[in-house]
C-alpha cells in the first residue's frame, strides 16, 4: 500500500491515520485472545500479571491450572468435555446428513416453493437464540427429551443445519450437473452416482458446513441452559458457572484449551474453502 | 410453426408437452423429497412449538376450567350489582369440588394476581366448607357473603368474571408494564414498577450502539482486507476469522480481565497517566464492560459480509473516478461507498438481530445494566416458571427481529447474506 510520490501531504496523514485506525481494530480483535494464554499459566492464584511474569521469572510460571483441570478432585470438566464432544459429534452428523439432502434438493431448478422453504429452513440462524431455546424447550419437555443427550443433540442440529445448507447451497451454485448426467448415461444408478461423483464434488462444502455445525453445538449455551440436566453439563455451562461464580485461573486453562482447538478449526475450515473454491474453478 | 410443435409426439404417441410435464413434475417430487425430511424435522421440533409459545402466551384456561359453573351463571348476571343467588350456588357447586382435588390453592393464586386479597378470603371459605358449615338447604348467597366481608364487595365478584375468557392479552400488556383494569380498561403500572420498558428501551439502545461501534470499526479493516494484496490480507484475515471461530465464553471471560479494576487496561491508563493509580476507572460490571465486549465479539459478523461485498468492487472504478477530476474523498463517497451499501447491510442486520438476543456477554461483563429483555425471559422460564410471560415476551421480540428483517429485505435484499 505504497502511496504514489506525487501525493499531497493531506491525502498523506489521512492515509496513515487510516492505517492507524485499523491496526488499532485488529489489535482489539485479537488481543484478547492472548491475554489469556499467559495468565493460564500463572503460578498464583489471581488473575493478574504477578511481578514475577512481568520479569519472566520461570518460578513465577506453572501448570496447576491444567493439572487442576484435568485431576483436580471433584472436577467438572472431564465430564463437561465428554459429554460436549459426544453432542458436538452426534449432532454435526445429524446437521450434516439432513441438511445436503435438504440442499441437493434446493439447488435443483425444478425445487418449487423454493423462496419460502429456504426461509424455514434457515430461520433457526435469523430467530434469536433465547426463543428458539425456549420454543425447542417447550418441544422437548413435552417429548419428554429434557435433560437428556438425545434432546440436546436434536436442539443442536435444529441450529446447526440451516450453516450446513448454506455452504452445501452455495458450492452446488457453481455445480455442472452434466457429470451427473454423464454417470446416469452410463448406468450408474442415483444412489451410486452420488456417492462416486456428486459427494466427492461437493465434500468441502458439506465439510465446512459440518465444521460450523460443530462449533455451534460445542460454543452453544442459552439453548443447553434450558436442556441440562445434572449429567448433561457441557463445557459452555461450566464455563458460565464458574465465570458467574469466581473467575478461576482453571478456567483460563480450560479457555487456553477452547483457543487451541479454535485454532485447529479455522485452518481446516480455511483449507477447505480454498479446496473448494479450486475444484469449483473459481480463481482469485 | 406453433401449430407444428403442438403436433409432436413422443415415440408412445403420447404429445410431447405432457411428457415434458410429466417428467418435470417427477423432477420437482424428486427435489421436494430431499428437502422433506429437513423440513418436517424442523416443523415439528422448531416451528410448532413457536406456535405452541403463542398459545402459551394467550392461555387462560385456567380459573374457566376450575369454575365452569360460575361462569354459566354469570352469563346472564349485569355485572354492577352483587350477582344473583344462582351464582353464588354455582360458584359454591365448583368449589367444593376444586376443595376435594385440593386445588383451591392454584385459584387462589391466580385470583389475587386478578386482585389482591382473594388468598385469605379464599383460605377462610376453604374453611368453612372444610368443616361442612355451608348449609346447602338455605341461600348460599347470604352463607357466602357472612364468610368475609370482601365476599359483600361486588369489585371481587367482578374480578372472578374477568378470568372467564379462555384467551387473554394480560401478559403482552404486562410485557410492557400495563394492565387490565377493574373495567377492563388498560392502564400503566405506577411510575417505578415499569421494569419492562427500560429492559426493553436498554436491549435497543445496546444492539444499536453495538451495530454502530461494529459498522465504524468494521468498514476500515474490511476495506483494508479488501484492497491488500492477497498474502498480506490473508494473515490479516487469521485476526477476524480466529475470534470468530473461538468460544463465546472464552471471549468473554477475555474481557473480564482485561477490564477489571486491577486488569490490563487499567493497568495501560495508569502507565500513561489518563488516571490516578489509586482511582481506577469501573470499566465492568456497567454499560461500558457490555459495549466493549459485545462489539468485539460481533465485529467478525461485521467485517465478514463487508468484506465479501467489498472484494467484488474493481479499483479500476475508483481510479476511474479520480481521473475525471474527483478527489479521493468525492470518488470514495460517490463510487465507492453506494457500491458496499448491500455489505452494509447484510452486517448491520446480523450484528443487530444477534445483538438483540444476546445475554450471556451482558449478564456476566454488565452487572445491573447488563439484563437485557433475554434475561428477563430467562428468569421468567427457569425461575419463576411464568412460562406464558416468558412466551409472550419472547414473541414480542421475535416480532421485533422479523420487523427489522422485513425492513431490511425491502431496502436491500436477503440474498446477500454469505457466510466468509
Amino acid at each position: 500500500m505504497a502511496l504514489p510520490k506525487y501525493t499531497e501531504t493531506r491525502y498523506r496523514v489521512w492515509h496513515y491515520s487510516y492505517l492507524f485506525i485499523c491496526a488499532c481494530v485488529f489489535i482489539f480483535l485479537i488481543a484478547p485472545l492472548f491475554v489469556i494464554f499467559p495468565l493460564s499459566f500463572n503460578a498464583e492464584e489471581f488473575l493478574v500479571f504477578s511481578e514475577g511474569m512481568k520479569n519472566l521469572d520461570p518460578d513465577a510460571f506453572s501448570l496447576r491450572w491444567y493439572k487442576d483441570m484435568i485431576y483436580g478432585t471433584k472436577n467438572p470438566w472431564g465430564l463437561a468435555a465428554k459429554n460436549s464432544f459426544i453432542i458436538a459429534i452426534f449432532a454435526t452428523i445429524g446437521s450434516i446428513i439432513l441438511g445436503t439432502l435438504a440442499a441437493l434438493g434446493l439447488s435443483s431448478r425444478y425445487m418449487p416453493y423454493k423462496g419460502i422453504i429456504m426461509a424455514t429452513l434457515i430461520s433457526p440462524m435469523i430467530v434469536p437464540l433465547i426463543i428458539s431455546g425456549v420454543a425447542i424447550f417447550f418441544f422437548m419437555a413435552k417429548a419428554g427429551l429434557a435433560a437428556t443427550h438425545t434432546g440436546i443433540v436434536l436442539a443442536h442440529i435444529i441450529l446447526g443445519t440451516p450453516f450446513v445448507v448454506i455452504t452445501v447451497t452455495a458450492t452446488l451454485t457453481g455445480f455442472d450437473h452434466s457429470v451427473t448426467r454423464a454417470a446416469s448415461s452410463l448406468g450408474s444408478n442415483p444412489v451410486n452416482t452420488f456417492m462416486k461423483i456428486t459427494l466427492p464434488l461437493i465434500l468441502p462444502g458439506v465439510i465446512s458446513g459440518g465444521l460450523f455445525a460443530f462449533v455451534t453445538s460445542f460454543d452453544e449455551v442459552v439453548v443447553v441452559l434450558f436442556l441440562a440436566g445434572l449429567e448433561n453439563t457441557t463445557i459452555p455451562i461450566q464455563m458460565w458457572t464458574g465465570l458467574r461464580e469466581q473467575l478461576s485461573p482453571t478456567i483460563l486453562a480450560v479457555a487456553t484449551c477452547l483457543i487451541v482447538l479454535s485454532t485447529l478449526i479455522l485452518v481446516s475450515a480455511e483449507l477447505l474453502r480454498r479446496r473448494s473454491e479450486r475444484l469449483r474453478g473459481i480463481n482469485r | 410453426m406453433s401449430s407444428e410443435t403442438q403436433q409432436i409426439l413422443t415415440t408412445d404417441g403420447i404429445p410431447l408437452s405432457v411428457s415434458l410435464k410429466k417428467a418435470e413434475r417427477k423432477n420437482k417430487i424428486k427435489a421436494f423429497l430431499l428437502v422433506v425430511p429437513l423440513l418436517l424435522f424442523l416443523i415439528i421440533t422448531y416451528i410448532l412449538p413457536i406456535g405452541d409459545m403463542f398459545m402459551r402466551s394467550i392461555d387462560d384456561k385456567m380459573v374457566t376450567n376450575m369454575l365452569p359453573k360460575t361462569f354459566t351463571a354469570m352469563e346472564k348476571w349485569d355485572g354492577k350489582e352483587m350477582p344473583p343467588e344462582e351464582v353464588f350456588a354455582g360458584f359454591y357447586t365448583d368449589f367444593k369440588i376444586l376443595v376435594k382435588n385440593k386445588e383451591h390453592g392454584k385459584l387462589a393464586q391466580r385470583l389475587n394476581k386478578e386482585k389482591n386479597g382473594f388468598n385469605s378470603i379464599i383460605k377462610k371459605l376453604f374453611r368453612q366448607v372444610q368443616r361442612n358449615k355451608i348449609d346447602e338447604g338455605q341461600s348460599i348467597k347470604e352463607q357466602i357473603m357472612k364468610v368475609h366481608k370482601r365476599w359483600r364487595d361486588v369489585e371481587y365478584w367482578q374480578a372472578i368474571k374477568r378470568t372467564a375468557p379462555p384467551y387473554t392479552t394480560a401478559k403482552y400488556l404486562k410485557g410492557v408494564d400495563m394492565y387490565y383494569g377493574p373495567d377492563g380498561n388498560i392502564l400503566q403500572v405506577e411510575e417505578d414498577r415499569r421494569i419492562h420498558r427500560i429492559l426493553w428501551l436498554r436491549t435497543l439502545e445496546i444492539a444499536f450502539f453495538v451495530t454502530l461501534f461494529s459498522f465504524l470499526m468494521g468498514y476500515p479493516i474490511a476495506h483494508l482486507l479488501a484492497t491488500l494484496p492477497m498474502k498480506y490480507s490473508n494473515l490479516l484475515m487469521i485476526c477476524v476469522l480466529l475470534p470468530f471461530w473461538t468460544s463465546l465464553l472464552v471471549r468473554t471471560a477475555s474481557w473480564m480481565i482485561l477490564l477489571q479494576q486491577q486488569g490490563i487496561v487499567n493497568d495501560f491508563f495508569v502507565m500513561i497517566g489518563l488516571v490516578a493509580d489509586d482511582n481506577r476507572p469501573e470499566m465492568m460490571y456497567n454499560k461500558v464492560g457490555t459495549y466493549v465486549a459485545m462489539t468485539q465479539i460481533l465485529l467478525p459478523f461485521m467485517v465478514l459480509p463487508l468484506y465479501s461485498v467489498m472484494k467484488t468492487i474493481s479499483p479500476s472504478l475508483m481510479r476511474a473516478g479520480k481521473s475525471l477530476g474527483g478527489t479521493p474523498f468525492v470518488a470514495f463517497w460517490k463510487i465507492y461507498f453506494p457500491l458496499t451499501i448491500p455489505g452494509i447491510g447484510a452486517g448491520c442486520l446480523l450484528v443487530f438481530i444477534l445483538a438483540i438476543g444476546y445475554y450471556i456477554t451482558p449478564a456476566l461483563v454488565g452487572g445491573a445494566s447488563g439484563t437485557l429483555i433475554s434475561n428477563q425471559i430467562a428468569y421468567h422460564m427457569k425461575t419463576t416458571l411464568d412460562w406464558s410471560f416468558a412466551s409472550a415476551m419472547g414473541l414480542m421480540l421475535l416480532t421485533g427481529v422479523l420487523v427489522v428483517y422485513w425492513v431490511y429485505n425491502k431496502l436491500v435484499g436477503v440474498d446477500n447474506i454469505k457466510l466468509g
